[in-house]
């Protein structure tokens, strides 16, 4: 492999690590449960992002598109029906804090 | 033909909801029934049927990589069963007409992903169809609606969209490492020894992301809430078959047959599996909720399978296997009992209900089958499967760790015989509304998954030597 | 290769304000955003189809789906939404810290080990790869797109007192 597309993958990397630390702060730090569905979107993409690379480099493009196809179908349906718990979720306990979502206990 | 396990599920569920009147909750069920009934048949006869090469038509726009080999056989076999009693447990206890329709839609979603699961040849599907199972069973849990069932809902979907990111991160640096995702390319890499620390980080990440799945300590967080507070037909199901055929499955499947792996693996693996089941065995003592105590009793009961697993001997293997399908009818037959409970009493806390020995014998003789199978009492299947293991061990010198499994063994039965005691036997003055008979397609599923387990249990000894050991060839 | 370093670090940033951002909708908005940059880093390595798949489908459709889980849980009133913007700043103003530190160091120390490439493709359409190939993903989709109409249908659905 090139030094180039080395140091390119290298700083790639370097990105992609820094966004799925954001994301998992993000599920880890917030209160609110659409914010702990936006740190998973993250996650998500930051995980796309790194299918693509690895796609890119090992020369694999076409198997990396498949995979990234279906992967982004089954992120939608799996987001809505945590839209629509989260909806629920809402109903009963008229909040959306995971703090006080603590009915289960053991 | 493989694929007809598959299509013909899809086709039903295309079928059942067609925009014609008669197709309601009723037909879906017997449909659905026959259906299951002709998987667990299918296991049976499959090498007998005429036309083991469908015409050439299908062929040609069907063209699925599928797979078919002894151990998948027998996974389909248990899936066949525990989706069948889940079905007729949900004829027992769901009440409306729209959520049993449905549920049986939804069903059948889970089961084709389970069915694909365990007959596909590369990763990438593989992960596919663990998170059409995972969506279904999100809704499945979610079905009526309760404020705790919402909880144990979101904590699930959460936790497995996390381990399903470790997994897919795993599949990036796969394909790093050799450009394949299908089981062949992967395992020719391990072989060819190329790029082996990439594989190896790879399979770490992989194994975190099945961890989570599986429901081992410490990563068991969304274990208790989501069995315990599911609809009881959705607990049989999630309980059963479903956690294990996308965590326990994979593990095996990956672990023997795919991946080449040193030393370490297998012993993160077996600390891990004995961590669980010490951990959980305890953990259930403190349970007053029987769902609950039974969701902490698969987590232990999962961590024996691992730990075999992470042992890697053929017999070892062997003995994970059947502790599996073993694992899959108690605890299913143990969950419908606590259907039973529920559905009669409106609630699962162990201080309310109490002293049934007399008014519920069918339920109490099954429960007691499937806590002596569980604990591994003879001559019960469930003490086949974990002297199996226990030997297993032992022949590869880790006395520790067998030791730990026989006392644990111990452990389990100490804390089944207690709830046993407190909810057939003693009677306390707590209030008790009785909510009328049992409907006769859960008592027909407890004896049914009783039968099974005497069956398997008493007729073992008898097939050991010509067909058990027969399926270590495949494993090596 | 200056510009992929100059999308990755919009991409991060843009992903930071997501995070950080108080309300609500901006975080939808901010995700958006992320999508779109995302996508055109991914044209930039040579894979246009998936590129307009992730612009098209999670810039939107996720953003409306969010929009519409939003508008369907309360309206926090003016000062408790003072209070809540305090304390949500200082949790999370650990996380800029936190990125840069942990991005330099990754800068100067990550050593990527050398490792050699697979041998080159087959096929390398991926429209081939998609139809030819991966018919089980694409029944997998079909059977996936089926389970989330269900799930729309048990939650979305009031039922009729």
């Amino acid at each position: 492999m090139s030094p180039d597309t080395l140091e390119l993958f290298r700083y790639f990397i370097i990105f992609i690590v820094l966004i799925f630390i954001t994301g998992v702060y993000c599920i880890l730090v917030s209160f609110n449960l659409i914010r702990v569905l936006i740190g998973l979107e993250i996650l998500i993409k930051a995980v796309t992002l790194l299918i693509i690379l690895a796609g890119y480099v090992c020369d694999r493009v076409a198997l990396a598109q498949a995979i990234v196809l279906t992967l982004i179908v089954i992120e939608i349906v799996v987001m809505v029906v945590a839209g629509g718990v989260v909806f629920w979720a809402f109903k009963y306990n008229k909040t959306i804090d995971p703090r006080r979502l603590s009915n289960l206990r053991g | 033909m493989v694929t007809l396990c598959i299509l013909v599920p899809f086709i039903l569920l295309l079928i059942l909801n067609l925009p014609f009147k008669f197709l309601n909750a009723q037909v879906a069920f017997w449909l659905s029934a026959a259906l299951f009934l002709i998987q667990v048949l299918f296991v049976f006869i499959h090498s007998w049927l005429p036309w083991s090469n469908y015409p050439v038509a299908l062929g040609q726009f069907f063209k699925f990589k599928l797979a078919l080999d002894p151990l998948a056989l027998i996974m389909l076999f248990t899936i066949g069963i525990v989706v069948f009693v889940s079905l007729l447990v949900a004829k027992g206890t769901i009440t409306t007409e729209k959520r049993k329709f449905n549920f049986i839609n939804l069903l059948l979603v889970s089961l084709i992903g389970m069915n694909a699961t365990v007959l596909v040849a590369d990763i990438f599907s593989l992960y596919v169809f663990v998170e059409i199972t995972a969506v279904a069973v999100f809704v499945l849990m979610a079905i009526e609606k309760n404020r705790f069932a919402i909880e144990g809902t979101f904590k699930y979907l959460v936790l497995s969209m996390i381990a399903s990111i470790f997994i897919l991160t795993s599949l990036a640096f796969f394909i790093l490492a050799c450009g394949e995702i299908s089981f062949a390319g992967i395992h020719n890499a391990f072989l060819a020894n190329s790029n082996i620390i990439l594989l190896n980080f790879a399979v770490g990440l992989f194994l975190c992301g099945l961890f989570i799945k599986c429901g081992v300590v410490p990563f068991h967080g969304w274990v208790p809430d989501a069995y315990s507070e599911a609809q009881s037909a959705v607990s049989v199901l999630l309980a059963g078959i479903v956690t294990k055929i996308t965590g326990v499955y994979v593990l095996m499947r990956l672990f023997t047959s795919v991946f080449v792996l040193k030393e370490t693996f297998g012993n993160v693996i077996m600390l891990i599996g004995v961590i669980s089941i010490v951990f959980a065995a305890l953990a259930a003592f403190k349970q007053n909720n029987i769902k609950r105590m039974l969701s902490y009793s698969s987590i232990s009961q999962v961590g024996y399978i691992i730990l075999a697993i992470g042992c890697g001997t053929p017999l070892a293997i062997l003995g994970a296997i059947l502790h599996f399908f073993n694992h899959a009818i108690s605890k299913s037959l143990l969950f419908v009992n606590a259907a039973v409970l529920e559905k009669k009493f409106e609630s699962t806390d162990m201080s309310i209900i109490t002293g049934l020995g007399n008014q519920l014998p069918v339920t109490n003789t099954t429960w007691l089958v499937g806590l002596l199978s569980t604990a591994g009492i003879p001559p019960l299947s469930g003490f086949w499967s974990k002297l199996i293991i226990i030997i297993a061990l032992f022949n590869a010198q880790r006395f520790a760790y067998g030791g730990i499994a026989l006392l644990a063994s111990v452990l389990t039965l100490a804390y089944f015989l207690f709830m046993e005691r407190n909810v057939f036997f003693i009677k306390t003055e707590a209030a008790q509304e009785d909510k009328g008979g049992i409907p006769f397609s859960l008592k027909f599923c407890e004896v049914l998954l009783a039968a099974i387990i005497i069956g398997v249990g008493l007729g073992l000894p008898f097939i050991l030597n010509s067909k058990i050991l027969q399926l270590k060839g495949f494993l090596h | 290769m200056a510009l992929d370093l100059i999308l990755l670090f919009a991409l991060l940033l843009s992903v930071i304000w997501t995070v950080m951002t108080v309300r609500l909708v901006h975080s939808v908005v901010g995700l958006a955003l992320t999508s779109a940059i995302l996508a055109v880093i991914i044209y930039r390595l040579n894979s246009p189809l998936a590129a307009v798949f992730e612009l098209s489908v999670c810039s939107g459709l996720i953003s409306v789906i969010f929009i519409t889980t939003v508008s369907f849980t309360q309206r926090i009133s003016k000062d408790r939404f003072l209070i809540r913007r305090r304390e949500r700043l200082l949790r999370f103003l650990y996380l800029p810290f936190i990125i840069i530190v942990v991005g330099l160091l990754l800068v100067k120390y990550l050593k990527i080990p050398q490792f050699s490439l697979p041998l080159a493709a087959g096929v390398t359409n991926v429209r081939l790869v998609l139809w030819h190939m991966r018919h089980l993903d694409l029944l997998g989709q079909v059977i996936i797109l089926i389970a989330g109409v269900f799930g729309v249908v048990i939650f979305f659905k009031e039922p009729n007192k």
